[in-house]
């Protein structure tokens, strides 16, 4: 541990002696460190606590109660199933997709690495307004649907769509880099070794990109249960049916009930913070297990 | 298939490199990595292989690895034509290309769990076996980032070991290391090649260290890749890298290498 090495000519009173011009400018660092430091408090840790202070405003009993309530459990449902269902296909195209442009060539490379970013590019609303438009009753394909009695659009097929458009891209933005620095020599060797292409994939190639990939994952996580605009235009609003955690917080804003609406918003506050926590935790293995094999 | 037999050091091959030719197509136009080379290999010899960069040298050793294709010509390993990766050629790469992930007797293990026929007790012994024959027993449970530079280039060739090839395939092994610890190996690699005999193509910058290591020594030529020259190194083994001897044989190299090196790349008509 480098941390842990003392230089020997650090004495007890100065460790880490500064160049004597920033120990000159020291007001300089404590003016940014204080700014930053209300800038945090009033964008961030006040919102937070806000949150939970309002949710608790009618005390622990109220705050609880309002997750019993039929709506509120079935957006938490619904919230949930869209994420099982999003986060795995966009981790699975994630990797094949990043597998793809990292590891061979092929003609349209760079046009697909920019269609992975058009989800970023543009706005949320607009991914929702583009299914309305394909699967909406006066879509393209409305009167087929209608006849055939599928329901997408103002329907649980719908929000799932729209989500996993708007979080497609978080593993494979991920991976491509880290896939591409990586290179074949571990591949190759993995090979001559006498491994398959199937066993290559799942003990080396996969091993290799682990934390990346639980990253991406973490995040895409994040977005998923958070999306509001797209889902939003696509689902229809219905109480106890097409409504998920964010919607479900605006629906009880609206209604001016405030102690339901921030006691749901505290649910994804925790969320955010609990995918801080892992972020961080995967960051820093990520981290170590890099320069580890460099 | 019993320990015994699985360590006793399989019969090098006889390598013949017949008429191959590959191109590449690198941002629309087209690159002839390799132009009709041919070459002879003879059973547990030691061929190094020089030329410039961009010659074609890595493309030869992944097309007898098997990891490409040539588009003509073909490769014969003991007569039969490679066509696949085989666990009888294996391939040491300039980046040490270990996993990270597992020990270092884990890196060893990986190739014997896909050889078949061998038990767990077995498998554990024939690690062990080739990480003493590299110096290493001590570190069989280190992981890769606890090694030095030289000590993973040991564990790859440990790992190159384990599966009993008959063809050792290296591409530029000891180019990222420091001098002293290259050094150090050339004595190792020539001692180790002495207790376990394999055919082995030593791809390499360095023309003192192919005249230490190669009983042959083959000069490459770019754009297209061809053989232009090669130079038999009748020294006795083992080498050392410092004596006058060598030196000369480095430098009338060297002196052939300028002179094929001149040249534009010559890009060519589809
Ligand atoms: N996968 C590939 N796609 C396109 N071009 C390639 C590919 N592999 C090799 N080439 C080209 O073929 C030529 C020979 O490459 P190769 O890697 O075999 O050279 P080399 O002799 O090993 O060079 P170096 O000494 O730098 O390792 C080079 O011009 C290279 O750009
Ligand atoms: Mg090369």
């Amino acid at each position: 541990m480098p941390a842990a090495v003392a230089s020997p000519l650090t004495t007890a009173g100065s460790r880490n002696p500064l160049p004597r011009a920033s120990r000159d400018a020291a007001w300089v660092r404590w003016t940014l460190t204080a700014v930053a430091l209300v800038f945090l408090a009033f964008f961030l840790a006040l919102p937070l606590a806000a949150v939970f202070a309002e949710g608790l405003r009618r005390g622990v009993a109220a705050y609880f109660a309002s997750f019993r309530d039929t709506d509120a459990l079935a957006a938490i449902r619904l919230t949930l199933l869209t994420a099982a269902i999003a986060v795995p296909a966009n981790a699975v195209f994630g990797v094949a997709a990043a597998w793809a442009i990292a590891k061979f060539p092929f003609r349209g490379k760079s046009l697909l690495i920019t269609l992975i970013d058009l989800p970023f590019a543009v706005s949320p609303v607009i991914a929702g307004l583009v299914y309305v438009l394909i699967f909406g009753a006066n879509g393209w394909f409305g009167s087929w649907l209608i006849d055939h009695d599928v329901r997408i659009i103002f329907a649980v097929p719908g929000i799932i769509i729209a989500t996993t458009f708007v979080t497609f891209p978080f593993v494979a933005r991920e991976l491509i880099p880290l896939m591409q620095a990586q290179g074949n020599d571990e591949e190759y060797a993995a090979a001559t070794l006498g491994a398959s292409g199937w066993q290559t994939f799942w003990r080396v190639t996969l091993p290799n990109i682990k934390w990346g990939l639980l990253y991406g994952i973490i995040l895409c996580n994040a977005r998923a249960m958070g999306e509001f605009g797209a889902v939003s235009v696509v689902s229809g609003h219905i109480r106890g049916e097409t409504d998920t955690l964010p919607l479900h917080v605006e629906i009880l804003y609206n209604e001016y009930n405030f102690v339901g609406s921030f006691a749901v918003a505290s649910l994804l506050t925790l969320l955010a913070l609990v995918t801080l926590v892992l972020k961080t935790i995967v960051e820093w293995r990520h981290a170590a297990s890099r320069s580890a094999s460099t | 298939m019993t320990l015994p037999d699985e360590l006793r050091n399989e019969e090098p091959s006889k390598l013949s490199v017949q008429g191959v030719s590959k191109r590449f197509r690198s941002r629309g136009h087209l690159v002839q990595a390799l132009d009709n080379v041919s070459l002879e290999v003879g059973e547990g010899e030691f061929v190094c292989l020089v030329g410039p960069s961009g010659c074609g040298k890595t493309t030869l050793l992944n097309i007898i690895g098997g990891l490409e294709h040539a588009d003509s010509g073909q490769v014969l390993a003991d007569g039969q034509p490679i066509t696949s990766p085989g666990r009888d050629r294996m391939m040491m790469f300039q980046e040490s290309a270990l996993f990270p992930w597992l020990d270092v007797r884990g890196n060893l293990l990986f190739g014997l769990k896909l050889k078949p026929g061998l038990r767990r007790k077995e498998r554990l012994e024939i690690a062990d076996f080739y990480l003493r024959l590299v110096g290493l027993e001590r570190f069989r449970k280190a992981h890769v980032h606890e090694l030095s530079g030289g000590m993973k280039q040991r564990v790859a060739l440990a790992r190159c070991l384990a599966p009993n090839p008959r063809v050792l395939l290296m591409d530029e092994p000891f180019a990222a290391l420091d001098a002293l610890t290259r050094e150090q190996l050339y004595g190792d690699l020539q001692h180790i090649w002495q207790e376990r005999k394999k055919t082995i193509i030593f791809v390499t910058h360095n023309v003192r260290e192919a005249a230490c290591l190669g009983d042959r020594v083959i000069l490459f030529s770019p754009n297209p890749g061809r053989i232009r020259e090669e130079f038999k190194v009748g020294l006795p083994r083992p080498r050392d890298i410092n004596t006058v001897e060598l030196a000369r044989y480095s430098t009338s190299i060297t002196a052939a290498l300028k002179g094929h090196a001149v040249g534009e790349p010559r890009e060519v008509a589809e």
